[in-house]
């Protein structure tokens, strides 16, 4: 547990950060350091360079403008969690954030070191995805926006060039008649996602009249699951309409051409076994089916 | 009148430094000139070494030395087993601080670097070049004992370690005779005790003085002492131990290390202090790890489920080597256990002790109790299947019946007191079992299911007579010892022989004091943990520190007050038969007014202007006490589960603990042992677990991957009591420190399996993790949309627990 010798340069700017990275391209970001460091400390990372990007200003902080939420890349975890601006503008992100590891995790952990290290067992994605949301990012000659279904590529590969990082995630308020939820079977060590579950649907009255899934935890990615959206829209909810729907998952997942992960703890089997559940039990929560 | 303070749940003197950080472990002590180890560990679970180079190693920036095995075996003896469980055919097998030849576990020693500074000690470690011829590796107890098996040591074919034998009555008859026989396989799984604090140790040598002191994260630190100077050579008389702030034990910190006898060598040889702290990944290969059993048992009963007999045949991992206590486990902790609280006329108990390539197995928590408890209790559950009756009418029907001075049972050894009965009836009414069932039985209808999980106890603790001690083959003593000095100023200094590390003794041994002597608890000072300060002791462990040391510490104070009062008399000019004492103050009988209080009466001792004719100076005194039996501390437990059948997850919804430790002497600190106990015993049933490949690697080799429990998922632990004093020490407890754990692994596992019955489950290994629960389910043909009553939903829905927050 302890860290093979490294260059250590904390970065003033978001530029200097891109040019750091630009003259190593070995390097490796450091944020709220929740990945990057248990990395380090047991040697399966040893950058020669590290570029603490912690301190940069305007990183990080909420403002909701219109109907979008951005979010700062260094926002910890903890402060999406707490802050009264998320949970009025999009309940789903407050709730997803307090479930992210323990409260050490989520004090230090960002969202932008957490979708950039892309580790499959990770909420953010799939419940990012579900909302819809994207990433701004900033290279060396200029910035653009990725949707954060199309950032996460495969297991803790991004579609992010060496040289860019991200700097902003924008979601989506949610609408009076959306509903969004997410469920997710968690390691109990860990509390990474076993098999998560993420859905938005929106509502008019009982019938559901367009529906936002994403699965994530059980696969290398998050992934969208666009029969089980489709056998949702337009039909009224009820428990037998959404296990009918969630019965779909098998093939969007077929469809993504994923492998399903499995581990010592959840066989792929399982995992695959019980991704339906979870997007049930999102959804059920969702509508107000679910009983306490 | 004034409140107790025997029996005050006051707050604990121990917390505010450990709250604040300001409390000091091993490795926070930063001695002048220290370098620092760290330790090359093997790779393999089973290779023989072919060659190492150090070169590389020794010359890299800030090594100071690099040693090996062949460097340590010059100096060092093996390390001992301290248990040597007598007709047993024990082999106890050379146990090198450093591997010679062969390694026989992932985390096995192969070199030692010293540096000026740690990380340049790790970056030297690989640079160290082992040859290693890798050899078959056996993991499994059952399967290392069989043909063919690889082999671990020479003196031990067939990797038998021993094979202990204890009965009581004619089990054989009566399994022959009993209307009926239940039997069970249980996989007791290896366990992983993770206290917070790693264990740690720094060695200073002084060549000038021939002495060396080590720091040491242990639970005994005398014992620690007597097992260095058998290790070092280095005279008992030269060698310091102590155990600093200890950050919790749960029996992994009993155990003398290779590692710190290998830190003591490398200051012997470089003159300076040399501080090794292992790291979280090395805690989980080269720190003790428990329980490890495969079990075979067996119950007999008449058909009204009065149970006759119970028999085992056990094969109890003890990893490559044998740890100091290890052997005593599975044997007289575990074998001697097997009536529990039930009256059981036939009992055999069938132990081996078994080498496997995994880390050494030592004590945890509860250390072979649980494992006892959890076979009784399974057994009793399926006695009650197989004679048509309701568990916990099993359990009434064989409970036995109160007794306030000694029971003898048949496997032989005697309890000291016991109302068994009145502990489960407390437990039913808490609980609400009647109300429970009659709820379940509906519930199961619409397609939720809920389980309900009694487990009953009774446990040895409070170790122990001596003679017993050696008897059995325990390697030293189970006495305590206390030494109190009251000061010219009134205010109290106590010296203990055990070493307290988490468990309060701080707090309630002053509380002791207070109540035999009546001043105020904040002017008594507990001191433990220093060799060179206290007195003897034998530690912290086996629930034993305030049954023993308790007992040392009210004895004393009681020589102390008849001391006091001999002066007090003379100081009133009054005859000592005239003298009465209350709350602190002496006096002649019938003029409490002309009093002379504790502090008085010590202030005249310690300057000694006015003393009686005979009365040396000082008000100072010491006991040696040595228990005449052991405690039985009993109880009854009741876990309540949800299960949600779609993907196996299980809830913890309720649980009630109802304990008997005797007397409290402060019920916060009890309860806080329950709560403790309980907790790592539900982590056994639930989420724990140490997995190795076929290997020898061990796959939940960090926190992420191994799942202690976390507060989120466990409810509110209700906790209750009954009361009832063990005759055989002066203050009549029985110990509290493990009971949690002995009691809730059965009666969690209990609970699951009670909601799992409808569902056509009946065997699971622990833990039940959700694909367990979940596997059996769909193989049982009850899975998704094969199962009635479903479509009305299930009570847990959406919020079960597991992550999700609302």
């Amino acid at each position: 547990m302890f860290a093979a010798e490294f260059e250590y340069r904390k970065a003033g700017s978001i530029a200097e950060a891109v040019q750091l990275l630009t003259d190593n391209p070995e390097a490796r970001l450091l944020a709220g350091g929740h990945s990057l460091i248990p990395l380090m400390r047991f040697r399966l990372a040893r950058p020669e360079l590290v570029i603490d990007i912690g301190g940069i200003a305007g990183m990080r902080g909420i403002s909701v403008s219109g109907d979008t939420i951005n979010i700062g890349a260094l926002t910890t975890h903890a402060e999406i969690a707490g802050s009264a601006e998320v949970q009025q503008a999009n309940g789903l992100l407050a709730e997803a954030a307090s479930g992210i590891g323990d409260p050490a995790v989520r004090n230090r952990g960002t969202i932008g070191g957490n979708l950039a290290h892309a580790d499959p067992s990770s909420d953010w994605g799939t419940v990012l995805t579900a909302l819809g949301a994207t990433v701004s990012v900033q290279g060396p000659t200029g910035s653009r926006t990725i949707d954060v279904g199309s950032l996460i590529e495969d297991a803790f590969v991004t579609a992010l060039a060496e040289n860019e990082l991200i700097t902003t995630v924008s979601v989506p308020t949610l609408a009076a008649n959306q509903r969004a939820e997410y469920a997710k079977m968690a390691h109990p060590a860990s509390f990474y996602s076993v098999v998560g579950g993420a859905v938005v649907v929106t509502m008019d009255g009982n019938r559901c009249t367009a529906a936002s899934v994403a699965v994530g935890g059980l696969t290398p990615r998050p992934v969208k699951a666009s029969l089980v959206e489709a056998a949702l829209s337009g039909t009224t909810l009820t428990q037998d309409s959404i296990a009918d729907a969630t019965a779909r998952l098998s093939e969007d997942l077929a469809a993504a051409g994923v492998d399903i992960i499995g581990d010592l703890y959840a066989s792929a089997n399982y995992r695959a076994g019980v991704a339906p559940i979870e997007v049930k039990h999102a959804l059920m929560h969702a509508i107000g089916l679910a009983h306490h | 009148m004034t409140t107790r303070i025997f029996g005050s749940g006051i707050r604990r003197r121990e917390d505010p430094r450990l709250i604040t950080g300001q409390a000091a472990y091993t490795d926070d002590i930063k001695l002048t000139g220290m370098v620092h180890a760290a330790i090359l560990r093997s790779p393999h679970a089973h290779a023989r070494i072919t060659g190492i180079d150090t070169a590389a190693a020794q010359s890299a920036p800030g090594v100071l030395a690099v040693y090996t095995g062949a460097d340590t075996a010059a100096v060092l003896n093996p390390i001992p087993c301290a248990w040597a469980i007598p007709d047993s055919d024990l082999k106890a097998v050379a146990y090198p601080a450093i591997a010679l030849d062969v390694v026989r576990y992932v985390g096995d020693a192969v070199a030692v670097v010293v540096a000026e500074n740690r990380y340049q000690a790790e970056d030297a470690l690989e640079l160290i070049e082992v040859g290693y011829q890798p050899l078959p590796a056996i993991i499994n107890p059952e399967d290392a004992l069989g043909d063919g098996a690889p082999q671990l040591h020479e003196d031990a074919p067939g990797n038998q370690a021993f094979h202990w034998v204890a009965a009581g009555g004619d089990t054989d008859a009566a399994f022959a005779e009993a209307a009926v026989t239940v039997s069970e396989t249980i996989r007791q799984q290896k366990l992983i005790p993770t206290p917070m604090e790693t264990r740690s140790a720094i060695a200073s040598y002084s060549s000038a003085m021939g002495e060396l002191t080590i720091w040491n994260t242990t639970q005994n630190p005398h014992i620690a002492r007597f097992v260095t100077c058998l290790v070092t050579g280095i005279g008992e008389h030269k060698i310091r131990v102590i155990a600093p702030e200890v950050g919790g034990g749960f029996g992994a910190k009993i155990a003398v290390y290779p590692w710190e006898m290998i830190a003591a060598f490398c200051s012997m040889q470089l003159g300076v202090p040399v501080k090794w702290t292992e790291t979280r990944t090395e805690n989980y290969i080269a720190t003790t790890h428990g329980r490890d059993h495969v079990e075979y048992v067996e119950m007999a009963a008449n058909a009204d489920g009065k149970v006759t007999a119970v028999r085992s045949v056990v094969y109890a991992g003890m990893g490559a080597y044998l740890s100091t206590a290890a052997p005593g486990i599975p044997t007289i902790l575990h074998g001697l256990m097997y009536s529990g609280p039930y009256d059981i006329a036939h009992i055999k108990a069938d132990v081996y002790g078994v080498f496997t390539n995994s880390t050494p197995v030592e004590a945890y928590r509860g250390a072979g109790r649980p494992e006892a408890t959890f076979l009784l209790e399974r057994l009793m559950d399926k006695v009650a299947d197989a004679v048509g009756i309701d568990t916990v009418e099993v359990r009434r029907r064989n409970l036995i019946e109160p007794f306030d001075n000694n029971r003898d049972v048949a496997i032989g050894i005697t309890y000291d007191s016991g109302n068994y009965s009145a502990a489960l009836d407390q437990l039913l009414g808490h609980i609400g079992y009647d109300g429970f069932r009659h709820d379940q039985g509906h519930e199961r209808e619409h397609g939720t299911f809920r389980g309900i999980g009694v487990a009953c106890y009774c446990e040895i603790c409070g170790l122990g007579p001596s003679q017993v001690a050696g008897a059995v083959g325990f390697g030293g003593g189970l006495w305590e010892s206390a030494t109190v000095r009251i000061y010219a100023t009134g205010k109290v200094n106590v010296f203990i022989g055990t070493s307290p590390h988490g468990q309060g003794e701080e707090t309630t041994f002053a509380q002791i004091v207070a109540d035999e002597i009546g001043v105020d608890v904040d002017d008594v000072e507990v001191i433990h943990g220093d060799t060179d300060i206290t007195p003897m002791g034998w530690g912290t462990y086996g629930s034993r520190t305030t049954v023993v040391g308790g007992a040392a510490v009210a004895l004393t104070m009681r020589k102390l007050r008849d001391k006091a009062k001999v002066i007090a008399a003379h100081l009133l000019e009054a005859d000592e038969a005239d003298i009465e004492y209350a709350d602190g103050q002496f006096f002649v009988r019938g003029a409490p007014d002309r009093a002379q209080s504790i502090q008085d009466v010590a202030l005249q001792a310690n300057v000694a202007w006015n003393l009686p004719a005979g009365i040396e100076p000082g008000m100072e005194a010491s006991t040696y006490y040595d228990p005449p039996n052991f405690s039985y501390p009993f109880g009854a437990h009741a876990a309540i589960v949800s299960v949600d059948p779609d993907n196996g997850h299980i809830t913890l919804d309720r649980y009630v603990a109802v304990d008997d430790c005797g007397p409290q002497i402060n019920p916060m600190i009890v309860e806080g042992q329950v709560h403790g106990g309980v907790v790592q015993g539900a982590g056994q049933a639930l989420w724990e677990g140490a997995v190795y490949d076929d290997n020898g690697q061990l796959l939940t080799g960090s926190m992420m991957d191994y799942a202690i429990p976390r507060a989120n998922l466990v409810p509110d632990i209700e906790v209750h009591s009954t009361v009832t004093p063990s005759p055989h020490n002066p203050l009549g407890v029985k110990g509290i420190g493990e009971t949690g754990t002995i009691a809730s692994t059965a009666a969690i596992y209990s609970a699951v399996m009670d909601a799992l019955k409808p569902l056509g489950v009946t065997q699971l290994d622990m833990p039940l993790t959700p694909e367990r629960v979940w596997r059996a389910i769909q193989e049982s043909g009850h899975g998704n949309g094969h199962r009635h009553g479903h479509g009305h939903g299930h009570g847990n829905g959406h919020d079960h627990g597991h992550g999700h927050n609302h």
